[in-house]
């Protein structure tokens, strides 16, 4: 495999080197290396079972809460090794934050939802929570919708404006990286193409990483995109050449629809 | 005789052996109800609620100290319990999930659940009455409570279960630590279950008469002191339904009646609890 670990110079947000994935004995990533640009929108498109979701999951450690699930190999975050022992996953989750194929509203208030988050890490007056819970909702292109009624429950939201209070709660705690595992499968097309508009809007600030199924929607926005199948990363490009000029003939297969 | 119609026999039979059974269960429990409404109703009066347990061969009396007392143990157990309960149901569903103590725990909680009552009174006689010089309405309160721990935790740990995965990992994936996370998202989730399984663990020991028989025993007397004998409904009804006086016999069934009426109360204040949740 020649070296895909970075298409284009730029500098790396997660640089993956030589990770492997185990579900108990079943290896779900096989010997993956890329890198992750800061800045930029990188999708991971392929057929189910590739591992693309595996890949995002090993991003937070979100396998942790798994016993029976580990990865080896290496993750850099600011030239540490997110994969380390020592770790605080805590502190991993709050800088890379994670929105997931289902709206997940806590139990609590729309206001509640955000500030939940922000009050882990940070202390601050009522009126400053207030602010952020106000900015975040506005990058998230909600507030307009919910200002009124941000003591209702999150529960009480359609299932488009709940994901994107899902992104104004990531949003919320200023991580670094987002990660969006599969956000728009569970929404309709209007909300689908409101939650895209924002993704190109976020990636100005946030570095972020999508699973997608829809190769369309990766073709949309992003700007990097991988190709993963039984595990492994098969090709990983900028998305313009993935999609116009892919270089592995399984990657035009799939792509053009003939598998997956 | 084809299959069909082989079905549909095979079907009424059926239909009909488990009517049957179900008449018997319904005939038994209207019967028991229909006894203690009648004999019950006729000595409910505003007297059971402000005069004392008479004494033997005087006239009159009511069951205030009783139902004092069965209140003040009852609120007792209920705070010694309820966080207990809870908060071990909590590590049972959030943390110990494959650990060999949850395993344990989980085990000796079924025990628990099935151990008979009157071995907890025992139990707590041993080692709380015996040691502390004499039986009390702190000893009652802890027997009872011994009985409800398992019910709180087992109904706290069914309902944390059914929290989906996606909610929880949601709320790891902002940063937070497994204790904020169970406290402040899961819990928060499944509150009118574990309400619930609080309210019935309550309803299960508001009528358990051995355990108190050995702990709290009684006290003829108004007495909101815990840590002296104490009056309570179900020691009452054992003593005066088997005792020679009429009016003692008549307080008995008051008061067996009045514990249906405070579970028949809990249970159907679940389930309209429940049913405005679901409407929301």
């Amino acid at each position: 495999m020649p070296d895909q670990a970075m298409p284009a110079g730029e500098n790396a947000a997660l640089q993956v080197r030589n990770l492997n994935f185990f579900y108990g004995d079943f290896k779900g990533l096989n010997n993956v290396n890329l890198d992750v640009a800061q800045g930029k929108v990188t999708a991971f498109i392929g057929p189910s079972g590739c591992g693309k979701s595996t890949l995002l999951r090993t991003f937070n450690r979100m396998y942790d809460l798994y016993p029976g699930q580990r990865a080896e190999g290496q993750i850099l975050f600011h030239g540490k090794n997110l994969l380390d022992k020592g770790q605080d996953v805590n502190l991993v989750r709050a800088k890379i934050g994670m929105v997931f194929q289902k709206p997940t509203p806590f139990p609590m208030t729309i206001y509640e939802n955000i500030a939940f988050g922000v009050r882990l890490y940070e202390r601050m007056s009522r009126s400053a929570m207030d602010d952020r819970v106000e900015w975040a909702l506005n990058k998230a292109a909600l507030w307009g919708e919910v200002k009124d009624k941000l003591q209702q429950s999150g529960l009480s939201l359609s299932g488009g404006q709940q994901q994107r209070l899902c992104i104004a709660r990531a949003v919320a705690v200023k991580p670094e990286i987002v990660l969006l595992d599969e956000p728009t499968s569970a929404l309709d097309p209007i909300s689908t193409a409101k939650i895209e508009e924002l993704i190109a809007e976020l990636k100005s600030e946030y570095t972020i990483a999508i699973v997608t199924h829809n190769m369309q929607q990766a073709a949309r926005i992003s700007d990097y995109t991988a190709f993963m199948y039984l595990g492994e990363l098969v090709e990983f490009n900028e998305t313009a050449t993935i999609f116009m000029r892919p270089e592995k003939k399984q990657t035009e297969d799939y792509i053009t629809g003939r598998f997956g | 005789m084809n299959l069909y119609t082989r079905r549909l026999w095979v079907n009424r039979i059926g239909i009909s052996l488990s009517m049957v059974a179900m008449s018997l269960g319904l005939v038994a429990l209207l019967w028991i109800l229909w006894t203690l409404f009648s004999k019950g109703f006729a000595s409910l009066s505003l007297d059971l609620f402000t005069q004392d347990t008479p004494a033997p061969g005087s006239e009159g009396g009511g069951l205030r100290n009783a139902i004092v007392g069965s209140g003040l143990i009852l609120l007792f157990s209920m705070l010694i319990s309820t966080p207990i309960g809870i908060l071990a149901g909590i590590y049972l569903a959030e943390f110990g999930r494959v650990s060999k103590f949850a395993s344990f725990t989980r085990f000796m909680t079924d025990i628990m659940l099935s151990a008979p009552s009157i071995v907890i009174g025992l139990f707590v006689y041993a080692l709380f009455v015996a040691t502390t010089g004499g039986f009390s309405g702190w000893a009652g309160s802890l027997a009872l409570a011994l009985i409800a721990i398992p019910v709180v935790v087992r109904t706290t740990e069914n309902m944390l279960k059914l929290v989906p995965t996606s909610l929880r990992e949601a709320a790891f994936a902002v940063g937070a630590p497994r204790w904020q996370v169970s406290l402040r998202v899961t819990l928060r989730a499944v509150k009118s279950g574990v309400v619930t399984g609080v309210l019935l663990a309550m309803a299960r020991i508001t009528g358990e008469t051995a355990p108190l028989l050995f702990t709290a025993l009684n006290n003829q007397f108004y007495s909101t002191n815990m840590a002296e004998p104490m009056g309570n409904l179900p020691v009452v009804i054992f003593q005066f339904a088997l005792s020679p006086y009429d009016n003692w016999v008549n307080l008995a069934w008051a008061g067996a009646l009045l514990i249906a009426f405070l579970v028949l109360a809990v249970n159907i204040g679940v389930r309209v609890v429940f049913r405005n949740k679901d409407k929301r």
